[in-house]
């Protein structure tokens, strides 16, 4: 019972009155003026809408196979038995206990041109700015990720793996024939949290880029900050919001849909 | 609290949208509500102790005794000040006293009543009337009223180089457009950058257009933007500066990387303190910012001078750009408005303004001339002063003069000039499609 009031306290209550406040003009001082669909009919002209999507779309996609590589391959690595294991999986686990924004500012000083690692206009340019943005929030939710595979690869049972062994199955056949198969509901978890993550990334953008070079990185939840606490437009940056919930809603449905992750199947069938 | 209830349920909401947006909205402890105690929002930079003094100097005087109120200053962390401020002053934990830009930054708060005239109380008060500059002082209001008063150093934008670069090509600072792009011709082709820029930060940028704009066509042309008028975007001197500036970058002026170095990570004045780039337009705190990390370069090497005029443009040499300085204001609904303009009065005394000049800033006040001898640098200090003070016109930093929902788009065309997203013209159809 308490969890329920928390919920609604601190997320069902703002949603509804960022959701009120869309249909609504409000600079911060004063009374919000109803101004019924203006908000949203905006949004839906907003050219920066559609290219923020794109953004936001192409961010999430290539975040997603950027981290889902790396991470399956470190995490089915870290769950052997390797000396030395325990020690690098460690190191590597770091970056994730770090804040965004600790991250961020250090890249940010890294790629400085004069003073940095790379001697190019990274941020400059459009698709410098949007791998950095790729390659930074990889390097901090890898480690994250690579912990979940871990944990499924130690699921998989030992006595498939010496099965294999038998029908003389190499390391390579047994990669793809048994873990990968096995990892298939971890995927689906892991998967869902990058791209619900992808969809509310933020302090990264906000720092290394600010939606630049022009708008070129400007994804949603930036262009809502950018309305709500520069431009003191409360309203429309509560229509924004609106449309980052629905949307990433829709999408998580859709996943778990698709993945048939909501049956729950069990990935050790005829075991 | 009962006409605050409907408003902190509303505050509530934005909080909710900080939230969401990964920001952490902050509380303010304090408020207007309590009977003898003012709350002071203040920029909390380096340069705020010299506010913490002021504070306890009322604090301990006959002025707070005489009007019962005692002040507490609250030092806003610097890059969320104008958020958190907004935050605040729509909700009952409003400052009764807080700094700020002037013009456009407090223009919303005027708008909605929330703002003291001080027109006034600063016609009837000789320590107020003259103590400051006058162009300085009226930078603070709103239509021809006054709502600050002035409380920190001025900050200009002046263009400073570096004497050993200069010294090694020979070079003399320029005084003309032409000149500029001889030096820019010469140092490109000895393979120095000509001019530091912070690209990322975007602000910086803005100074070239803010100044080529007045170079070419005179003080006026922002001012009618300023007043509201987006026509004024469609001068042929913001089309004009616009393709200067894209002049300026097609010849290298600023190298290759400046979109991806940073002003306030401290990128910028690296590369102009190690001699990488030869010249840096920039605010006044240039200074300080130099003296802060590169002592020997600032106190050696560093020169300064004013941005030069354009052949056949309507400006004056002398006019200025930049921030006069920043302002006091005071909240309406304070609960102690004696004690607040009381409190006031101390930007004006001559303690105030010595704190002001060892701390390396020029003050915005009538007696700071006879003081700067005391300043950590009095060569600088008195360019700096008499700059000010002999300008025709003093034109507000754009993003500071408009209105905020106009200087964020702005800032971002500005970027999109800068980085080559469009070209000068789209950058003007774009400006006046602003509301």
């Amino acid at each position: 019972m308490p969890a329920i009031l928390f919920f609604a306290f601190f997320a069902v209550a703002p949603m509804v009155l960022a959701f009120y406040l869309s249909f609504t003009q409000w600079n911060g001082l004063g009374d919000p003026r109803p101004v019924g669909l203006a908000n949203w009919r905006k949004l839906l002209n907003d050219d920066r809408l559609t290219q923020s999507l794109t953004v936001t779309v192409a961010l999430t996609v290539v975040s997603w196979a950027f981290q889902t590589v790396i991470s399956l391959l470190l995490g089915v690595w870290a769950a052997g038995r390797q000396r030395n294991r325990a020690i690098l999986s460690a190191i590597f686990f770091t970056p994730f206990l770090l804040s965004s924004t600790a991250i961020s500012l250090l890249f940010y000083a890294l790629l400085d041109p004069n003073f940095g690692i790379i001697h190019a206009d990274t941020l400059g340019t459009t698709s410098g700015a949007f791998l950095a943005i790729v390659f930074v929030g990889g390097w901090q939710f890898i480690p994250f990720h690579t912990l979940i595979y871990q944990g499924g690869a130690r699921q998989i049972p030992e006595v498939l793996y010496q099965a294999a062994a038998i029908d003389g199955a190499g390391r390579l056949r047994q990669f793809f024939s048994i873990t990968l198969p096995q990892l298939r509901n971890t995927a689906t978890t892991s998967g869902v949290l990058m791209i619900v993550g992808s969809l509310t990334y933020f302090e990264t953008v906000l720092i290394l880029t600010q939606g630049g070079p022009g708008t070129d990185t400007a994804i949603l939840p930036y262009l809502m900050y950018q309305a709500g606490f520069k431009s003191y437009d409360f309203g429309y940056a509560s229509a924004i919001a609106s449309f980052l919930v629905i949307a990433a809603t829709a999408l998580s449905l859709l996943m778990v849909r698709l993945s048939g992750f909501g049956a729950m199947r069990s990935t050790r069938e005829g075991m | 609290m009962e006409s605050y209830s409907r408003r902190w349920f509303l505050g509530a909401g934005a909080t909710a949208l900080a939230s969401v947006g990964g920001l952490t909205a902050c509380g303010s402890d304090g408020g207007s509500g309590g009977g003898g105690t003012l709350t002071a929002f203040v920029y909390g930079d380096d340069a705020a102790k010299i506010q913490v003094k002021s504070v306890s100097r009322f604090n301990a005087s006959a002025a707070a005794k005489k009007t019962k109120g005692t002040v507490k200053l609250q030092k806003v962390p610097a890059t969320d000040y104008p958020a958190k401020l907004r935050t605040a002053m729509g909700s009952p934990n409003a400052p009764d006293v807080f700094f700020n830009w002037g013009g456009g930054s407090i223009k919303a708060y005027k708008d909605a009543g929330q703002l003291v005239d001080l027109t006034d109380v600063i016609a009837s008060d000789p320590v107020l009337k003259s103590g400051f500059l006058p162009s300085v002082l009226s930078a603070g209001g709103l239509d021809g009223k006054n709502y600050g008063v002035p409380m920190r150093g001025m900050q200009p934008v002046i263009l400073f180089y570096n004497k050993t670069v200069f010294a090694e090509h020979k070079l003399q600072p320029p005084t003309t457009w032409d000149q500029l792009l001889d030096i820019n011709a010469k140092l490109t082709k000895a393979k120095i950058t000509p001019f530091a820029l912070g690209g990322s930060d975007i602000w910086p940028e803005l100074m070239w257009l803010e100044y080529l704009v007045d170079r070419i066509g005179g003080p006026d042309v922002f001012e009618k933007i300023k007043n509201g008028d987006a026509s004024g975007w469609g001068d042929p001197a913001v089309l004009k500066a616009a393709q200067t500036v894209k002049e300026l970058i097609d010849d290298g002026a600023f190298g290759k990387g400046y979109s991806s170095v940073g002003y306030g990570n401290g990128g910028a004045p690296a590369v102009f303190a190690k001699g990488r780039a030869a010249m840096h337009l920039m605010g006044s705190w240039e200074y300080s910012t130099q003296l802060g990390k590169f002592p020997d370069f600032a106190k050696k090497n560093l020169g300064w001078c004013a941005f030069p005029k354009f052949e056949g443009g309507a400006g004056d040499i002398r006019n200025v750009v930049g921030n006069p300085t920043n302002y006091w204001s005071v909240n309406a609904r304070t609960s102690n408005k004696d004690a607040a303009i009381a409190f006031l009065r101390d930007s004006a005394s001559e303690a105030y303004t010595k704190e002001l000049i060892a701390n390396g800033d020029v003050p915005a006040t009538a007696n700071a001339a006879s003081l700067l001898d005391a300043s950590p640098n009095p060569e600088f200090a008195t360019f700096q002063y008499q700059m000010v003070q002999d300008a025709p016109a003093f034109t507000l930093s754009w993003d500071q003069a408009v209105a905020p929902n106009v200087s964020t788009p702005m800032l971002t065309e500005v970027n999109k000039l800068f980085v080559g997203k469009s070209s000068p013209a789209q950058f003007v159809s774009a400006l006046q499609g602003l509301k």
